[in-house]
This record gives C-alpha cells, structure tokens and sequence, in this order.
C-alpha cells in the first residue's frame, strides 16, 4: 500500500483554502522582484485532510502501542499536555510582547525552571536550548567557558566513555574540543585505570551517561567524578537516561556540574516524528554565570505579587536560539511535572527500572544478556546477532514489527565496531518505561521467546522480515546512491 | 498521578519474577547516602487541579486573539488553517519517534520528503534538509557548513547588520570556540557597498537577509555575485511567506537558504517550538547538516522513504559528524507541509500580497501623520521602520494601555543609533479597521 504523493494529487487550477479579498488599495509591486512561478501542489482541503490521514495510518505510535526503543524512553504522552500547551494565552502570544502583557508565561518558565533545578540538584538552570543534543553542545560551551573565564586556556581534551551517545563527541568537536574515548571495565562502568591516566591539566571535564546505554548504573560514580574534580575538570551529565533516577538521585548531590534534560524523554511530550524536543541545563553553582540566556528571574514585586522578567546571566555563553527555547514543549513538561508531583516521580522511575528488570528477566532464558549478572536500570541490552544461525540484530527488529512492535534501539551501544572493551554484538536496547502494565510487557516478552524459536526453527522467516508493513525491507544503498530528495527538479528559470 | 498502570498484585508478582523483595532493592548502586532524597516539591495532582493551575497561568497573558498585534521582527501573527492542528495532532504522527525503522514511518517520511520537495520550491534551490530548531539555529548551521565547504582554510564570515540581531547573537554562541572572524554585525549597514567591501580571499561565507530585519528588500543580487567573485558562499536569511510572490534566492544565484518557517502553520507560541528552514545546491549535500530524507524501492520494488547519507551524522560519524543534531523539529516540518499543501500555489502568493498591500497601506497612512516618517529607502514587504515623535516604548505603553493594540518592536533596543524607531508589521490577519484605529491612536499618543 502506498499513498501518491500530495504534488500528484492536485489538478492545476484547484484551490485550497480561500483568503479574503484586499480591504485596502492596492499597492504596485516591482515587477523585477516578483516570482513567474511557484511549483506548490494545488489540491483541495478535503484533499490535504484525506493524505495526510492516510499517509497517518503507515505510522507506528505509542498512542499504537509499546514502543521499547532505548534511550528514547517512548512513554505514553498525556493528552492534557496538548490541550495546556494550546491555550489560546499560552499558543498566541508573542515573544516580544511587553513583559507586562505575558506574566502568565514568565510565572510558567520560572517555576519550571525551579522544578528542573530542584529534580537535578542544580543551582541554575536554562530552558533555551532546543533538544538533547543542544543542551550538550551547550554545556560543554559552558564548561569551556569556565576555564576561560579562569584564564585557564590549556583545557582542550572531553573524556567521552565508548558507550556514549554519538551526539556526546560531536557536540565536543563543535565546542572546538577534542575528544579522548574511555574505555569500559568488566562490568560495563567507566574503566577507572584509563581514567586515571588520561586525567591531567589539559582536561576540560567528562561526559557521563548514568544510567549508561546498557543500562547499567556506574558503579564508581562518586569516584569519578572526584577524580575528575580533582584533576580540576568538570562533569557533565547526559540527561537522555533520567527516567531511571527521578527521585532516586539527584545529579547535582553527587557533583555533577551540568546536566541536560531531555523533556521530550523524561518528562512526557511527544517526539512529533523527530522533535520538536527541549534540552534545558542545570548546573552547579560555580556554572550559573555562565547559563545561556535569557533566563527568568524575579525582578520586582507590585503589591505583593512577583513580577517576573528575563534576564542574562552575567557571563553568558550567549543565547543557543532565537527567543527562550521551545516554550510551548516545556508547557507540556510542565503539566506533567504539576501533575506528578514529588510522590509521582518518584514512582516513574520505581516502574520504569522495575519494568526493565522484569523483562529482562522473562527474556533471559532464550536471549544472551550482556552484563545481565547486574540488575538494569530503565533498560537493559539483549545480543540480536545470533552468528551461529546466520540472524543479525536487524532480522530480530524487523521481525518484531510483524507482531505489531516497534523494535528497540538496535546496534547501540557499537560494542565490537567501536570499541575494544564493549562486550556486545548486535544490541537490542530495550526500555519499556513505565507506561505498560505487566500485561503489555508478557505480551512483548511472548513476542521475543516467539522470534528465538523462530531463529532457530524457521530463519528464512526473519531473513524475510517484515511480512506485513506497508513496504518491506527498504533500499537504503540506492536511496544514498541515486539521492532522490525532492519530488520536483528545478525548472531552469528559476535557478538562474 | 504517574501515569503508571500497575496494581499492588502485579509490583508483587514482577518482584517474585525478578527473584528480589522490593523495588528499593533494584537501586543498590545508587550511593547510599544521596539515595530516594526529599524533593522540596508538591505531592501529585488531579487531572481537575492541574487543568486549573495552567489555565490560570495562561490567562495571565493578553494573546494576539484578544487585541490588535503590529508586532513581528522574526515572529509573526498568520493565519493557521484549522486544517494544520487536527493533521499534526494525529496521535500517528505527534508520539512517533524519529523514523529509524522505515517499515513502520513511512508516514512521518513521505511527509518530510513532500516538506523538502516544497521548501525546494520556495527558495529555489535543489535539497532540503528535514528542519533545524528555528532560524537563528538554520543561520549558524550554515555558518558552519561554509567553513567546512572550504575546509578550514577560510575563517572569515561577514554577517550583515540587517539579519535579525538574535540570529547574529546566537552565530556568536555557536562558533565561539572555532576561531573565526565575524565582521560586519556591529554596525549598522546603510548600503550594501559597505557590506560588499568587508568580502575578502578569506571569506567563507557571506549571510544577508531578504527582507532584511527592517523589512527591506535590498539588492541581494550584487553581494552574492560578490561574494562569487571571491569565492565565498552567499547565504540568504528568508521569510517564507514573501517568497509566495518574490523571486526566491535560488534566482539569484544564492548558495544557501534558511530561514525561520513558522509563518507556515505554526502558532506564536512565545517563540517555540518554531521550525529551521534550510536549502542548498546539490554539491553541498554531503556538508551539510540535519536529517535527510530519500526516495528508493523495497523488495518488491514499491516505492518507499528512507533517513539517507547518515554517514554525515553523529550516530554514525561522532566526534566527525557534520553537526551533532539529533532531534529537530519534525512535526513543525509537517505542520508546514500541511499549511503550504492547503494554502497552494495561489493561496500562499494571495498570503503573500494581503501582506504587502496592507502594510503598505498603513506606510501611506501613518506617513501622513505629523510627527512620524515611514523609512522608503528601500521597497518593503510586510515590514517598515517609523521614525516616531516620542520613545517607542512610551508609545507601546500608551497604545496597550489605552487602545488594546500591540505595538511594533523598538529597533533601539538592538541598534542605538536608531533612535524612537518603530518596526511595524502588517500581516492579513490586520483589517483596514485595525490599520485605521493603529493611525488613530498613533496620533492621539504622538505628544
């Protein structure tokens, strides 16, 4: 089944949505400055609903059902967030409307602010930036900033740990930093010896998963970060794993000096297909003067009442997007945050690990689990490629699309292709979060014990994989190789 | 509430499960003493009570519905077609994640790909990527792709004075830690010689805006060609609604297009989630950054759409990726896809001309009252400088408090020397009733 593309369904000449006529004279335009022609699709509105209905429907959702990617924690996202963040007073203000006129949203943005900096453990916090991977590149722009600022300028070299995120070393690479990889120990932490040896007074600081990808908690937390305090470097957090520790651990009581929060993660707003996320900062006391701005702040009372202004930290690093982040993603956060309380984030993380550990336990039988002599955190990594019957990882994820799944993160962390003391071939990251019920998790178990049988007894089934998706395995060589990007060339008018 | 389904029965039988007596257990490598600490936060709340909190806090705000708003400079009052919120709400596009496995997001995919194809369109130019976060973040992108074009050998970036002062700043935030030599942003351009004299051998790129921040439409053709002839890329800082009927920068030769998209279908929203536009020549694909989406066959030779040229990208490339963006801003590039699909060739250019012919109208009439002087220096689309009579603020103050209307922006607030400068925008949503009571009350608030 596949659905024409919206330029093909158009007749020349048909009209969508109808605009008023001019109420004032009109005005000549420069003829030299208008356009002869614009190639849009000329389709009705009944036209654009039915497309992008049907164009809807090829989509697997967590409104759909269980969507176990790791380190994407794809938990059910509140319908009443949708509904906050429309408000008329909230979705049609300006962001250079007089702050007078926006008190409402200033009130919103501080204490959401407070609730983040509260939940981390961090002295200051900033909305701005935009996603995870912005809130990264803006930490470690503090962090630079910070050793500039104490004319230290030797400071050139980010200790990444190999089972990072990628996004960790190339936000590093943007800062103008250079990254020096650690390599794991035993039992998935941070390899102390290595760490020990690459500390020296050329280090900016490290950047710390914890939970990290495999879903490990790192056992030598608090000595790495003292090590690395010590050396006179900082620690960054990568927040992409909260989910694990809401209420359990406060970042910032542990000595991280930056954290970003994924509120498109943690905090329950939908991911839209690939954003729009929000990656506020939190950071320790010693970063706050640094934070990208502007941040609200109270700025003066009237009556009694706060009244609420942005500010810009003294030392900002500057501002990471135009305006104050992705206001109306951090509406969402928000009422979630209300809605949970002190008590319910608590409980999120309780169920996410307690789900996580659960399924792995029901996996463990028929799947290798790397580590898997550790309780899991949020999420746990199986082995997909099975060498021995000729089954790689990704015949294990699209096979779990036949019975109605997304599959989990698959090859990540790299294991083998990207490091040397990674024990793992083909990952299969799996985080169910704390949204399913015990029957939703049995029923995903009975999935995976039913593809291991599969693997073994009927593998051309999965070498196949998928059988019923609205297209089957894809191309992905041509695709790069013939570079189809656009549906319409250029005409040569326009281009010049 | 923590949204969280499990009954006491079922913690119990996970636990037997697990083979462990309570959940505490499972965080033992949580140091002991900083484990489960007292959050100083409220307990959890009603549905009922946390609807009230936030509606509360919403009706502390006046929005653009509830008065008249000549506010714009980067954030603008459209019209949003009804259409455009019931698509993006569809719980099969709003709680997708990114399409890493094709099979199952064909929808998300085929809608970037139709996204792509039309911002293709509009600027003129040959790929699209999948959105960056908003325009300011489009810009720096781009200011990091020409240095990677000419690979480091090249450190300068003129950035003209006319590109809205916050996309500037936040050039400045991305590329502090490259070594680069931004000139032009300081002063205040007159005419594009100036601008035009600081394009040397050393130039990397050359970013304008078109309309420029005070809504000018200056000669972008003479500083792209300047630009070619030192070999420097030239990249054009757009609004997507004026390309409804101007000559896109594809046109003019330009090598790299963004621009800020919310005018397409997306609501004020105190500023996001917005949506990065970005366009470039073909060559420059594999330099550039963010999602890319591609047309191919499956097995059976049906056609289908993929994420393409990851190796561009952090997950594959790391510490040598084009950029390290993950996520971006997807489901505003649908909204946008949305819009322009109902709005049509002849819908948006409509759009497009509403603008121009009301703002200048209101240019004619508010020239006309003594005290103020409308900029002519250049033609104008939807925006306009007013010299006014008294401190532009003091004139907000007045018009809000006794007139219901939302002013326009004080460009003394980014450029000194433009001293009682009011930056007025006009958009269809603003009547020939709204223009006449802004004329009024600019008169009455004039001493």
């Amino acid at each position: 089944m596949t659905e024409p593309l919206i330029y093909d369904l158009g007749m020349s000449g048909r009209r969508g949505i109808r605009m008023p006529d001019p109420d004032v004279p009109e005005t000549g335009i420069p003829a030299a400055l208008i356009r002869d022609d614009l190639d849009l699709p000329e389709v009705s509105e009944v036209d654009v609903v039915r497309h992008y209905l049907r164009l809807s429907h090829l989509n697997y959702s967590i409104d759909q059902g269980m969507y176990p990617l790791g380190s994407c924690t794809m938990k059910y996202n509140p319908k009443i967030n949708e509904d906050m963040a429309a408000l008329p007073g909230f979705a049609g203000i300006h962001p250079y409307q007089d702050p007078t006129s926006v008190q409402g949203a200033l009130e919103l943005l501080y204490e959401a602010q407070r609730w983040l900096k509260e939940i981390g453990g961090f002295a200051g916090v900033s909305l701005q930036p935009a996603a995870g991977a912005h809130g990264e590149f803006t930490g470690i722009l503090m962090m630079r900033a910070y050793h500039h600022a104490r004319g230290d300028l030797k400071r050139t070299k980010v200790l990444i740990p190999d089972s990072a995120h990628g996004t960790n070393p190339a936000s590093t690479t943007m800062s103008g930093l250079s990254v020096v990889v650690l390599p794991s120990d035993q039992r998935g932490n941070i390899d102390l010896e290595a760490l020990k040896q690459a500390l020296d007074d050329t280090v900016v600081g490290i950047m710390i998963t914890n939970p990290n990808t495999l879903g490990l908690f790192e056992e030598h937390l608090v000595e790495v970060v003292t090590l690395v305090h010590e050396a006179g470097g900082l620690v960054y957090g990568d927040g992409a794993n909260f989910n694990a520790i809401l209420g359990v651990l406060r970042p910032g009581d542990v000595g991280f000096d930056v954290m970003h929060y994924n509120l498109h993660k943690t905090f329950s707003t939908p991911h839209g297909g690939g954003g729009p996320g929000s990656g506020p900062v939190g950071v320790s006391e010693r970063l706050v003067p640094f934070l990208p701005g502007p941040i609200v702040d109270i700025t003066s009372e009237r009556d009694g009442v706060p009244v609420y202004g942005l500010v810009m930290p003294e030392k900002t690093i500057g501002r990471m997007k135009a305006f104050y982040g992705n206001f109306g993603v951090i509406v969402r956060a928000y009422t979630y945050m209300l809605a949970n309380g002190a008590d319910g984030l608590r409980k999120v993380s309780e169920m996410a690990v307690l789900n996580a550990n659960y399924l792995m336990a029901r996996l463990r039988d028929a799947w290798e689990i790397p580590y898997g002599e550790r309780s899991c955190m949020h999420e746990f990594v199986a082995e997909g490629d099975l060498l021995d019957l000729h089954i790689m990882a990704l015949d294990i994820s699209k096979r779990l699309m036949d019975y109605g799944y997304h599959p989990p993160t698959n090859y990540f962390p790299l294991g083998k292709a990207n490091s040397t003391t990674l024990n793992v071939h083909g990952a299969l990251m799996i985080e169910p979060t704390e949204t399913e019920s015990k029957q939703s998790l049995d029923a995903f178990a009975e999935a995976m014990l039913a593809i291991a049988r599969e693997a073994r007894e009927e593998p051309d089934l999965l070498h196949a994989a998928p059988h019923h998706t609205p297209v089957g395995r894809l191309d992905e060589v041509l695709a790069a190789k013939q570079l189809v990007l656009c549906c319409r060339p250029l005409e040569k008018s326009e281009t010049g | 509430m923590s949204y969280t389904p499990h009954t006491e029965q079922d913690i119990q039988e996970m636990l037997a499960a697990i083979g462990i007596d309570t959940v505490e257990e499972l965080f033992h490598d949580v140091p002991a003493d900083k484990r489960f600490p007292n959050l100083d936060l409220p307990q959890g709340r009603a549905q009922l009570d946390v609807a009230r909190e936030i509606t509360r806090l919403s009706e502390r705000n006046l929005p653009a519905n509830q008065k008249t708003i000549f506010l714009g400079a980067g954030a603008y009052n459209h019209y949003v077609p009804s259409v455009v919120g019931h698509v993006i709400q569809r719980g099969e596009f709003l709680t997708a994640y990114t399409p890493y496995q094709p099979e199952v997001s064909q929808g998300t995919l085929q809608a970037i790909f139709e996204y792509q194809s039309m911002m293709c369109a509009l600027t003129g130019m040959e790929v699209s990527n999948a959105s960056h976060y908003d325009g300011a973040t489009s810009l720096a992108e781009a200011v990091i792709m020409a240095l990677n074009v000419h690979r480091g050998k090249r450190s300068r970036t003129v950035l003209c004075s006319g590109v809205h002062p916050e996309y500037r700043q936040v050039v400045h935030t991305y590329t502090q830690g490259m070594g680069l030599e931004i000139v032009g942003d300081t002063a205040c351009y007159v005419d594009v010689d100036k601008l035009i004299a600081l394009i040397d051998d050393n130039t990397a790129l050359v970013a304008i805006q078109y309309p420029d921040f005070f809504g000018q439409l200056v000669d972008i053709q003479r500083v792209i060609d300047a630009a070619h002839e030192k070999g420097a890329l030239a990249c054009i800082v757009v609004d997507p609604i004026a390309l409804g009927m101007l000559k896109p920068p594809g046109h003019y030769s330009a090598d790299i297009v963004v621009g800020e998209g919310q005018g397409l279908g997306l609501s004020l929203n105190f500023g996001g989630p917005y949506l990065g536009i970005f366009t470039t020549r073909e060559e420059y694909v594999r330099k550039m950054a963010g999602r890319l989406v591609g047309e191919t066959v499956d097995v059976d030779g049906k056609r289908g759409y993929v994420l393409t040229l990851a190796t561009r990208e952090q997950h594959i490339r790391r510490e040598r990726a084009t950029s390290n963006i993950c996520t971006n801003q997807g489901l505003m590039a649908l909204a946008a896809a949305v819009y322009v699909s109902a709005m049509g060739k002849h819908g948006l250019r409509q759009v497009a001309e509403l603008c121009y012919h009301k703002a200048h109208y209101a240019a004619d009439q508010i020239d006309q009252i003594p005290g103020y002087r409308v900029n002519r220096d250049y033609p104008f689309f939807k925006e306009f400088a007013v010299e006014c009579p008294r401190p532009v603020d003091e004139i907000n103050r007045d018009l809000l408090g006794k007139h219901n209307i939302i002013g326009g922006y004080n460009l003394e607030r980014d450029y000194p020397e433009r001293v009682n400068q009011m930056l007025i925008a006009v958009t269809e949503m603003n009547t020939r009733e709204e223009i006449d009571r802004l004329v009024a009350a600019l008169t009455e608030v004039a001493a």
